[in-house]
């Protein structure tokens, strides 16, 4: 049977590679690989998974250097391609700054690091990365970030509303500062999604909750049914 | 070139004469023996490797007879004290390496970079033995929040730790943090690292086989953290600030890159010896890399990479900067080395050779500019015996009655003023500046008696934690070094875990000052007789002395860093109450203890008295019976008490979930001091109804005293003495005031 085939990039100073591969593991039990920054071929993956971190030391600016790494050239060909791209904390600051989703990632507006559970509302149910959770549910994902303050200009903004590009908001106090309380966005076919909080930290009640584990199964079901009668379900 | 810039540097003569050696720490005594040694006067470069690798800090001089006293060994101890890090046994072939070091005096001049560099250091130490670091954990003393040095120093040490931490990748899962006078001039940050090993690739720091090459990797070297050892070995002055060169910068991102490149380095198994280089840099590692194997080393300065122009022998061999590594390989397995660094973007270059003349011979553009016995550098500082005396305050607190204080009258509000004391207060805001969750195996999150990491692929856990009472120390250094044990191991059992080890960071004052020898001492001896009880040697640790500042020496602080294992994950407990109508049981014996306490810091005002005394087999019948009762799966809660006693522990377990209790007692006590004693050797648990009777029954066949308080439920802490309401408010208000305690002050 085929299996669907998931890529989690690693880049100098990745370091929640290790937590989104045994997610994907642990929830899905699909094939998963680690993948380098220098890589030239993606073609043979259904889903990329960009993970947090501090890759290049977070130096110049959050994302600014990987976005040139070697790899990104397949990541944008793979997003172009209608494949699942999905970038937590630092992996969605390196899809913003490559120009993958709209907007950018500024510091918290307390200037401090924050790290702890926070609800959030599923605004759209439909990308490949939420179509198991129900729409408007509140679900509950860690944070870890200094730099999740999420901008976009007003313009910008009353876009991703009309095209329903708001994934993820805040439900309670909003940790970060982000415009319109936005936690999470995609792009305008919902194949690409970015997000500060951490469904890769939230896939079991040991860790405090599991409600990040439909991530990967979402997107599962979103590869399946694109491949439908293909692979039997 | 070579000649311009020796001129610079006093001769041999000069500093003979001059006396040059004293800016460097070495006394007249030790100048005449390094020169005896030698069999000639030493040049500049050569003292000043002598002052560093002589300095309290690298030879443990005045410390070294006080920690031969502690036991080491143990049939599940594979690595003692003498590496990077202590390595326990914890079955199926793995094993969990950890230990704690200090960063006191770097982080009082620098506050950010001192409290990061702390961290790098000694997760350096552990991924050098061939272990991935899993957790890092920290303990924080600081003067009051009330002076605004103070809330600068706490903000950037906590930032420094959270900057490190949070780049490189290991959650800081756990720490203590507490503040009083006593650390005003002088703070202590001590960061401890944790990490897991399989028994197979245990590293140890040995210049292996005549002939190999010996590399040097990480950022090039620069001029900073030159004589960081011995700033470290003397007191804190005016003049300190001036020492700021002493401290080093991290680059956390530089050192997850050396991290993940070593490691695989070592897994490839073709490491023979690998050290960091951390006080004392390239001189310490490659001296003592030499040592343990009994050999010599050549090393070719030309070679190590140099971030400044010009730089000298000397400042070479005495920079700290930050992130390398020294290792020794076979010539054939070069290659292979170096492009498993080049791989993650670094280079590594060959410095040295190991010889057969126990020799540590440094060249630099083409002379030899040093030429010492590395025994000399290694093992023979000489050891000093410091002459002890009993502190005057200790024999006038003995008279002091603590129970002479009137009765508080209003308990409610003396226990508000407990928990709002920055000490015992929620540490949320340090905390939720630590990622703590990163490497997804955080069970039991900061903020309960001890974090909880998971290890992947089994059903097992580690449990960890950093506890020292300075104030019990202060008052009772035998005492109160016997309760930093025994309240770590407590700290560890309620977690569901089953003590191992521990690390010790001792932290003192001058041991010139007799009194400050005798609390060294003292405490020692109380920690490892403690050690020996709980069965929990100690595989490792640091030395801090001269923790002083204008106004006098610190509390003595030995922290102690422990870690258990928890041998299902089943067994995981947290101090929260979990449901309505559970049963509330007091283990242990209270009693009219109130020295040291923080109700007689917070509401009287003073510390004073003796500490609570502590009868260690009570502790380990104590322990044993309540890791048996959690193993038995009865019990839904456990929580130590520590500092606040009773009153503390009751509203600290009902805040995680916002539960109210409903407790009725009536002991043979004051009602003050029943809710406030410190006495030690008691946890609180709680049950299922259901549970209830069993877990009397178990805990009555361990002989251990355990009193029914009442209920879990509603939304007050009710708690009743002898029929009289002594306390009552609602838990969310009591909540307010203990999280709010550190927030309101920093703002």
């Amino acid at each position: 049977m085929t299996r669907m085939k998931f890529a989690v990039l690693v880049f100098p100073g990745s370091n929640c590679d290790l937590d989104m591969f045994h997610a994907v593991q642990d929830t899905v039990g699909e094939q998963v690989d680690y993948v380098w920054h220098t890589a030239d071929d993606l073609s043979a993956y259904d889903a990329i998974l960009v993970p947090g971190g501090f890759s290049y030391g977070d130096y110049l600016r959050c994302g600014s250097i990987a976005r040139f790494a070697p790899v990104m050239a397949e990541v944008h060909r793979a997003a172009e391609a209608g494949k699942f791209v999905l970038g937590v904390c630092n992996g969605f600051q390196i899809l913003t700054e490559a120009g993958l989703l709209p907007g950018a990632l500024i510091r918290n507006n307390s200037l401090k690091f924050r790290c702890h559970p926070v609800d959030l509302i599923v605004e759209n149910a439909r990308t490949a990365f939420t179509n198991a959770y129900a729409q408007g549910e509140t679900i509950r994902v860690p944070i870890a970030h200094g730099e999740g303050n999420y901008y976009v200009d007003d313009e910008t903004l009353s876009r991703l509303k009309k095209n329903n590009q708001i994934v993820f908001r805040y439900a309670g106090d909003n940790p970060n500062g982000s415009v319109d309380n936005i936690a999470g966005v995609c792009s305008e076919r919902g194949n690409v999604v970015g997000m500060m909080p951490h469904p890769e930290r939230a896939v079991s009640e040991l860790l405090g909750s599991k409600d990040g584990a439909r991530m990967f199964t979402s997107v599962l079901n979103a590869w399946r049914e694109r491949h439908g009668a293909a692979i039997g379900g | 070139m070579a000649q311009q810039l020796a001129a610079k540097e006093p001769t041999a003569q000069q500093i003979a004469e001059q006396k040059i050696y004293k800016q460097f720490g070495v006394t007249d005594s030790e100048y005449e023996l390094i020169c005896e040694y030698l069999g000639r006067q030493p040049n500049y470069t050569e003292i000043g490797v002598f002052s560093v690798m002589w300095s309290e800090h690298c030879a443990y001089k005045n410390s070294k007879p006080l920690l031969r006293r502690f036991p080491t060994t143990g049939p599940k101890v594979l690595m003692g004290p003498g590496e990077g890090a202590g390595i326990v046994d914890i079955g199926d072939k793995q094993a969990v390496a950890f230990k704690i070091e200090s960063h006191n005096h770097p982080s009082a001049v620098e506050p950010y970079q001192g409290a990061a560099t702390g961290v790098g250091g000694i997760i350096r130490d552990i991924f050098s033995m061939g272990a991935r670091p899993i957790a890092l954990l920290n303990s924080l003393r600081f003067g009051k929040l009330d002076s605004e040095r103070v809330r600068y120093l706490f903000s950037n040490v906590v930032g420094g730790i959270a900057g490190y931490g949070n780049c490189i990748g290991i959650p800081t899962v756990a720490g203590e943090v507490m503040f009083d006078e006593a650390y005003e001039g002088n703070p202590l940050v001590n960061a401890m690292c944790v990490g897991l090993i399989d028994h197979d690739k245990i590293q140890r720091g040995v210049a292996k086989g005549v002939g190999n090459p010996v590399f040097y990797v990480g950022p090039a070297t620069g001029r900073d953290g030159i004589h960081g050892a011995t700033f470290a070995s003397e007191d804190l002055t005016a003049e300190s600030e001036a020492k700021r060169s002493a401290v080093q910068v991290g680059d956390p991102f530089m050192e997850k890159l050396v991290m993940e490149a070593t490691l695989e380095l070592i897994d490839s198994g073709i490491v023979l010896g690998i050290q960091d280089m951390g006080a004392a840099g390239l001189t310490c590692s490659s001296a003592e890399m030499a040592s343990k194997a009994g050999n010599g080393m050549e090393l070719y300065l030309d070679e190590v990479p140099q971030r400044e122009e010009g730089m000298t022998a000397y400042e070479m061999m005495l920079s700290e900067s930050q992130e390398r590594m020294l290792f020794v390989t076979e010539p054939q397995h070069e290659e292979q080395a170096k492009a498993i660094f080049a791989r993650w973007g670094l280079h590594c270059a060959k410095v040295g050779k190991v010889t057969d003349d126990g020799r540590l011979r440094l060249f630099h553009k083409g002379e030899q500019v040093a030429d010492m016995p590395v025994k000399a550098l290694v093992d023979d500082c000489p050891i000093y015996h410091k002459p002890s005396k009993v502190p005057e305050y200790y024999l006038q607190n003995g008279s002091i009655d603590t129970t002479r204080y009137e009765q508080v009258p209003d308990l409610t509000c003396a226990l508000k003023k407990v928990l709002g004391s920055p000490s015992l207060a929620s540490k949320e805001w340090v905390y939720s500046q630590y990622d703590y969750q990163v490497r997804t195996s955080t069970a039991v999150v900061p903020g309960s008696d001890a974090a909880v990491v998971m290890i992947r692929g089994t059903r097992k856990a580690l449990a960890m934690t950093t506890d020292c009472n300075g104030r019990y120390v202060y008052l009772d250094p035998e005492v109160g070094g016997k309760i930093a044990v025994a309240e770590a191991a407590r700290n560890i059992v309620c977690s569901g875990g089953e003590p191992l080890a521990i690390t010790d960071n001792l932290n003192f004052g001058s041991p010139e000052k007799p009194e400050v020898f005798w609390q060294m001492e003292k405490a020692v001896d109380g920690m490892a007789e403690a050690c020996r009880v709980l069965d929990t040697p100690v595989i490792g640790g640091n030395v801090s002395l001269y923790n002083e500042s204008v106004k006098g020496a610190i509390y003595p602080t030995p922290v102690v860093g422990m870690v258990g294992l928890v041998r299902d994950l089943d067994h995981i407990t947290t101090q929260d109450f979990k449901a309505e109508n559970d049963v509330i049981f007091l283990l242990g014996e209270t009693k009219a203890e109130i020295g040291g306490s923080e109700l007689q810091y917070a509401v009287h005002g003073v510390t004073e008295g003796r500490p609570p005394m502590i009868d260690l087999a009570v502790e380990r019948a104590v322990q044993q019976a309540v890791l048996a009762a959690i193993r038995a799966g009865l019990v839904a809660s456990a929580h130590d008490l520590s500092e606040g006693g009773l009153a503390a522990a009751l509203a600290e377990s009902c805040f995680g979930r916002g539960l109210g209790a409903r407790v009725e007692w009536t002991p043979n006590l004051r009602p003050d001091l029943a809710l406030f004693s410190e006495s030690q050797s008691r946890i609180l648990l709680s049950a299922k109804p259901e549970n209830a009777e069993k877990l009397a029954a178990l805990l009555k066949e361990q002989g251990v005293p355990a009193a029914r308080l009442g209920t879990v439920g509603g939304d007050r802490l009710t708690i009743k003495i002898a029929g009289h309401t002594a306390v009552d408010a609602p838990v969310e208000e009591l909540r307010r005031v203990w999280k709010e305690a550190i927030p309101c002050r920093m703002q």
